[in-house]
């Protein structure tokens, strides 16, 4: 109880706080420091992020994320000329880079997919990357179900930023095919690359034609949470900008203009004009940014564990606890697929039913003891109120 | 005296025993160019004026195809080249237009006048191309167009009764489009050129090239440059075909500093300087497509408009058509090609062809007062076509 009774002098202003010191003894138990001592824990811990880029080459996917998170990530980086993609695969990168702000840390990782949309025939090439994400998941799921769970790595992609050229008419049949490979597993946040191409009134029209065909072709892009209603008027009218200029019109730029008299911005000089990365006028940098690293970060997270990867799961394990006809050569079909490529583990059958067992034992454990510190507090309550009325 | 006519009187008996030499050929063997002063003026300079009232008269016809991905700015380019809408968009903004599954060819056909001059214009665009997951071989419904073309004026050519004047249809000038991912070319666009740079005369062009900057600009030229030259790709003006040191040095800077050319199109015109120019408005600045400074269209347009639009033609004509020629008659053991043959490679052709000619008023544009305008009449040994 003193441990308690410390936080709260440390923390005064927690809400729901009484007016009088000697009444916030009496009615304040002080688990509205919870939060607090959650964000604290997860400080020390630090963030991890996995974010993935895709899209065809040459629409400044590699510029958007320097400027996103001003680093130099693709130093190294050797852009092969054409005879040589002729003959490439498309290829997974993962690039590791920890980023500190604020005493916060976090360990960010960027899955890149260079030879996208590269060959000439660019059929299926969009099954590496499904295959990839689907590893993350499985790699999850054998950690989780594992016996030493302290330090699971999530290496489970959290999101990603799929790309489409300014120079189209809305999506292209290569976007629509790998989106919709992908937007069951990932969280896909559409963006418009070299968004600097375009004149605004074209930028709304692209911006339009492309909501729609999300809308016809049954694409579930990320989903904005609504705002809280508690959340103060200008929070909200961001939140509903935001909303609104998905998918974002982004131009990236690392190199800073310094023009004659005004101040030097982040941006692309042209013999016409300076575009500013983060002139909110001339494109949705700053929303971009905004949403993924200041507002949404664990959002993305959270989504991607309980919606995605759980969905998942129960897929990967209804298909092997029940192998009926369909299942089976769906089953097959994944081993032929994996004996040819990287091979997929599956979990054998006995462990499976032994997993759901635990799994749900645990779960029935964690039920009875919500009810036990419910009625505690229900308790300590009903005694306080005689107590008062005394 | 008395002795000059003896003599005389023995030549020409003299002359009589000597066989006649023989009669000296109508036309001289071998031309002897003698380069002698006028000595007056006789009129030769007026053949100019006499082919350029004939032109006049006739007009010429010029067939432009354009390919590239969907959304590069082919039709307004074209639009913007003729200051006219001799392309209709493939979708304007607020058409449903789907993307065909297979690459169409699509020929539209204008008269625009100017200064007297008329030109039969036909643009023939390309819609699908490059457009798709798979793109394998998806130049093959264009090259079979070309090839029909050389067929058709093939089979004018070899008729016993042929008409004065063969309608031309074949492609004189390709542009193909680059995307400008500021990387390289795309293999796509190898395999395109690789294939195509042998039948038709190919000019590349960078589209929408208000996305690079100055040093972007000169970077990815440099790069695709190179790579055409490393894999062997001739784009026009080719180096082979420049006749003199004149059009080598020309070319020559064509080809190693402009080409190729970084252009950006629009239809709109906007205020700047208290002038209305064509360009795009953004709110970071106007771009002017008119200006050197901004981007290279102008280059584009008086190199294909007004340098070399007949040297186009000709090479259309005198090289890639006489290949094609000489291709088909070989094939054919020497002998011209019969109907049952032309008909069954019309109907092996993928793409389908549609022609609308459509009459558009005359208008004045105004004439460029350059002197050095070409009409055409460059002294060449190349007969004309």
């Amino acid at each position: 109880m003193w441990k308690m009774k410390g936080l709260k002098r440390k923390w005064g202003a927690t809400p729901g706080a009484a007016t009088t010191s000697t009444a916030m003894d009496k009615e304040y138990v002080g688990f509205a420091a919870l939060p607090n001592q959650l964000h604290r824990k997860s400080v020390k811990k630090g963030f991890d992020f996995t974010l993935m880029v895709a899209g065809e080459s040459g629409l400044g996917k590699s510029t958007l994320i320097n400027s996103l998170f001003l680093t130099n990530l693709y130093e190294d980086r050797q852009v092969p000329d054409a005879s040589a993609r002729t003959t490439q695969t498309l290829t997974i990168e993962r690039r590791g880079v920890e980023i500190e702000e604020g005493g916060i840390k976090v360990k960010l990782t960027l899955v890149d997919t260079p030879g996208f949309g590269d060959s000439v025939d660019c059929s299926d090439c969009w099954l590496p990357v499904v295959r990839f994400i689907e590893e993350q998941f499985e790699q999850y799921l054998r950690d989780e179900s594992g016996l030493n769970r302290k330090n699971i790595q999530d290496s489970r992609v959290h999101c990603c930023l799929y790309f489409i050229s300014p120079f189209g008419r809305g999506l292209r049949p290569l976007d629509v095919a790998f989106l919709r490979a992908v937007h069951e597993k990932v969280n896909v946040i559409p963006v418009i690359g070299k968004a600097d191409a375009l004149m605004p009134r074209e930028t709304q029209v692209l911006k339009q034609k492309i909501r729609d065909q999300l809308k016809e072709e049954e694409i579930n892009i990320y989903q904005f949470p609504e705002c809280d209603s508690d959340e103060d008027e200008e929070f909200k009218r961001q939140n509903e900008e935001m909303k609104g200029s998905i998918p974002f019109a982004v131009v990236g730029s690392c190199e800073v203009v310094r023009d004659g008299g005004t101040r030097p911005v982040r941006g692309r000089r042209y013999s016409w004009g300076t575009v500013e990365v983060e002139n909110p006028h001339h494109c949705d940098f700053l929303n971009l940014r905004r949403m993924l690293v200041q507002t949404h970060l664990q959002d993305l997270k959270e989504v991607t564990h309980d919606l995605l990867y759980e969905g998942y799961r129960a897929r990967c394990l209804q298909s092997l606890a029940r192998p009926g006809a369909r299942d089976r050569a769906s089953r097959s079909k994944l081993s032929r697929q994996s004996a040819t490529e990287i091979p997929l583990p599956m979990l054998p059958l006995a462990d499976t039913e032994k997993l759901i067992r635990e799994k749900d034992e645990e779960l029935r454990r964690m039920q009875e003891m919500l009810e036990k510190m419910q009625a505690q507090m229900q308790q300590s309550q009903a005694q306080g109120e005689q107590s008062d009325s005394l | 005296m008395s002795k000059g006519l003896p003599e005389a009187r023995t030549d020409a008996a003299m002359s009589e025993l000597v066989p006649e030499p023989r009669p000296k050929p109508a036309v001289p063997m071998k031309p002897v160019s003698i380069n002698s002063n006028l000595l007056g003026y006789i009129g030769i300079d007026t053949i100019i004026e006499q082919m350029r009232k004939k032109t006049m008269k006739t007009g010429f016809d010029f067939n432009i195809m354009v390919v590239g991905q969907s959304g590069l700015g082919k039709s307004t380019l074209v639009n913007t080249l003729f200051k006219s809408q001799v392309s209709r968009k493939a979708s304007s903004w607020n058409r449903e237009e789907k993307i065909p599954k297979t690459v169409e060819i699509k020929a539209i056909g204008h008269v625009i006048e100017e200064g007297g001059v008329k030109m039969k214009l036909t643009v023939i665009d390309t819609p699908g191309f490059g457009d798709q997951i798979n793109n394998e071989n998806c130049w093959e419904p264009i090259e079979k167009y070309i090839n029909e073309q050389y067929e058709k004026f093939l089979k004018e050519e070899v008729n016993i009764a042929r008409k004065k004047r063969i309608p031309d249809t074949r492609v004189h000038c390709c542009l193909y489009f680059i995307s400008p991912t500021g990387h390289s070319l795309r293999p796509l666009d190898l395999e395109f050129m690789k294939h195509l740079s042998k039948v038709v005369n190919i000019i590349p062009v960078i589209a929408k090239a208000d996305t690079m900057t100055l040093e972007e600009k000169s970077e990815f030229k440099q790069r695709v440059r190179k790579e055409l030259e490393v894999n062997g790709i001739e784009f026009y003006p080719q180096k082979e075909f420049d006749e003199d040191l004149e059009d080598k040095t020309e070319n020559d800077k064509i080809r190693q500093e402009s080409m190729p050319f970084a252009v950006v199109g629009s239809d709109k015109e906007y205020q700047v300087n208290g002038k209305r120019v064509l360009g795009r408005k953004t709110p970071w600045g106007i771009i002017e497509v008119e200006n050197l400074n901004h981007c290279e269209f102008a280059l584009l347009r008086d190199f294909v408009i007004r340098t070399h639009l007949q040297d186009l033609k000709e090479v259309t004509h005198n090289i890639h058509y006489e290949t094609y020629r000489a291709k088909r008659l070989n094939d054919n053991g020497g002998l011209p090609p019969n109907k049952k043959l032309c008909t069954s490679l019309k109907r092996s052709g993928e793409g389908f062809i549609l022609k609308c000619w459509e009459q558009v008023s005359h208008r004045q544009l105004v004439l460029t007062s350059d002197p050095s305008t070409n009409w055409g009449c460059k002294s060449s040994s190349r007969t004309g076509g």
